[in-house]
C-alpha cells in the first residue's frame, strides 16, 4: 500500500473507531425509528446561544460544525506546510488549530450545562411519558415558574448527614408536584403538550379540558436532564446525548492533548532533525476523523 | 507519494464545506413544507437531502483533508469500503428490526403510552 507502518496503523484504528461511532449512531436510529411517533424534536431542545437570549435553534451548533471544519483546515494547512519542511509556518497553524479544538471543546461543556440545567421544566407520567406546558395565548412554551403556585412544604431534600450516613437522595425539583398542579389548574392559558408527534410533525397540543384530565396521571416534576430522565422527553434521548456528544468530545480533547504534544516537538525541532514530519501528518489524520465524526453527529442528531 | 500542495485548493473545500453546512441549517431552521410532506422509502424527503450532503462533505473530508485523493487505490478501497459494508448491514439490520418493534408496540395489546 506503499505507506509507512505509522500511517497504516493510524489508519487501523481509524476504521475501528469509525465502527464505534456506527455502532452508536446505529444504536441512536433504532431507538428512534422504535419511538418514531414519540422522539423529541431537536430543533425545539437545542435552542441556545450564549450571551444571547430567545430562540435561536441549531445556530450554536452550525457555529460549532464550523469552527471544527476551520480547524480541520488549519490542520490540512500544517501538514502541508510540513511537507515542505517550513517549520514555522507549521508552528503557526498547529497553534490554531489546538485553538479551534479549545473553542469546540468550551462549546460542547456549555452545551452540556445548558442541557443539564434545562429551561421549561416538565411533569413525568406513571408510563413515564413526559408532559410540558404551553402558554394558550401565544403558543410559546410555558416554564414551571411562569405559572406554578406557591404552597409552603416541609418537605426538604434528605441528605447523608441527616439520616442513615449511606442513604441520601438526588437534588429535589424547584417545584413540587403539588405546586404545579395547583398552578395548572389557576391559569387557564396553560395547555399540556405530550410527545405524540402530528401528521404536521409538531407535538400534540391537548384542549384544557384533556390537560386538565391528562395532570392527573402526573407523577413526578422533571428539570433538566440526567440519565434517569429527561424534560425534554423520551429518557433514551439524553442518554444517547451524552453518550454520542461525550464519546465525540472526549475525542476532541484527547486530539487536543495530542496536538500539543506534537506542537511542542515541532516547536523543540524534532522533526526537522528527523527530516520529515510525517507524525504531523499522523494527527492530522486522526484530527480531521474528529471533523469527519462530527459531521455525522450533526445530521443524525441535530438536523434529520 | 507525491503530495499535491495546493493551498488554494483547501480554502475552496472549506469555501464548500461551510456552504452545504449553511444549506443544511437553513434547510433544517426552514423546514420546507415540499421537502417535509413528501416521503421516499419510508422516510422524509427533507432527511435525505441531508443525509446525501453529509455523504458529500464526508467525501471532502476523506478524499482533500486526510488526502485519500493521493493515496494508493489499495489503502483507499481497505479503507473506505470496510466500513461502508459493515455498517450498511447494521443500519439496514437495526432500522428494520426497530421498524418492526415499533409496529408491534402499536398494534399490540400492551399500553405502554401513558
Amino acid at each position: 500500500m506503499k505507506a509507512s507502518y505509522g500511517k497504516l496503523m493510524m489508519w487501523f484504528f481509524i476504521v475501528s473507531d469509525a465502527l464505534t461511532f456506527s455502532g452508536f449512531l446505529a444504536a441512536y436510529g433504532f431507538s428512534r425509528f422504535k419511538f418514531i411517533e414519540t422522539w423529541p424534536i431537536a430543533d425545539e431542545v437545542f435552542t441556545h446561544v450564549p450571551f444571547f437570549h430567545g430562540n435561536y435553534p441549531m445556530y450554536y451548533v452550525a457555529f460549532m460544525t464550523f469552527i471544527l471544519i476551520m480547524s480541520s483546515v488549519t490542520m490540512v494547512l500544517a501538514v502541508d506546510a510540513g511537507h515542505r519542511m517550513m517549520k514555522n509556518k507549521v508552528i503557526l497553524y498547529m497553534f490554531l488549530t489546538i485553538i479551534g479544538g479549545l473553542i469546540f471543546v468550551g462549546s460542547q461543556a456549555w452545551e452540556w450545562a445548558t442541557f443539564i440545567r434545562g429551561d421549561y421544566g416538565a411533569v413525568e407520567t406513571k408510563g413515564g411519558r413526559i408532559l410540558q406546558f404551553v402558554n394558550a395565548d401565544t403558543g410559546e412554551r410555558a416554564a414551571l415558574a411562569d405559572f406554578a403556585a406557591e404552597i409552603p412544604a416541609e418537605r426538604a431534600q434528605h441528605e447523608r448527614k441527616s439520616g442513615i450516613w449511606y442513604t441520601s437522595e438526588s437534588a429535589l425539583p424547584t417545584y413540587s408536584l403539588e405546586e404545579v398542579t395547583e398552578g395548572l389548574m389557576a391559569n387557564p392559558n396553560i395547555l399540556i403538550r405530550t410527545e405524540q408527534i402530528t401528521e404536521e410533525g409538531e407535538k400534540t397540543l391537548l384542549t384544557r379540558t384533556e390537560t386538565l384530565e391528562k395532570i392527573k396521571d402526573a407523577q413526578i416534576v422533571v428539570e433538566g436532564a440526567n440519565l434517569v430522565r429527561n424534560e425534554y422527553g423520551s429518557r433514551l434521548f439524553a442518554d444517547f446525548f451524552f453518550f454520542i456528544t461525550g464519546f465525540h468530545g472526549f475525542h476532541v480533547f484527547s486530539g487536543v492533548v495530542i496536538n500539543i504534544i506534537i506542537f511542542f516537538n515541532v516547536i523543540l525541532g524534532t522533526y526537522e532533525r528527523r527530516g520529515h514530519y510525517e507524525m504531523v501528518e499522523k494527527v492530522g489524520l486522526y484530527w480531521h476523523f474528529v471533523d469527519l465524526v462530527w459531521v455525522f453527529v450533526f445530521t443524525f442528531f441535530y438536523l434529520v | 507519494m507525491k503530495f499535491s500542495s495546493n493551498t488554494r485548493k483547501i480554502w475552496g473545500v472549506l469555501l464548500f464545506l461551510s456552504i452545504v453546512t449553511a444549506i443544511e441549517v437553513g434547510l433544517g431552521i426552514t423546514k420546507p413544507a415540499v421537502l417535509t410532506g413528501n416521503y421516499l422509502l419510508g422516510m422524509k424527503l427533507l432527511n435525505w437531502i441531508f443525509i446525501v450532503l453529509t455523504l458529500v462533505k464526508a467525501y471532502y473530508i476523506a478524499w482533500d483533508f486526510m488526502h485519500l485523493r493521493d493515496e494508493k487505490s489499495s489503502l483507499r478501497r481497505a479503507v473506505v469500503w470496510t466500513p461502508i459494508f459493515l455498517v450498511s448491514y447494521l443500519i439496514f439490520i437495526l432500522l428494520f428490526e426497530a421498524d418492526y418493534i415499533y409496529n408491534v408496540w402499536k398494534d399490540g395489546f400492551v399500553k405502554w403510552n401513558f
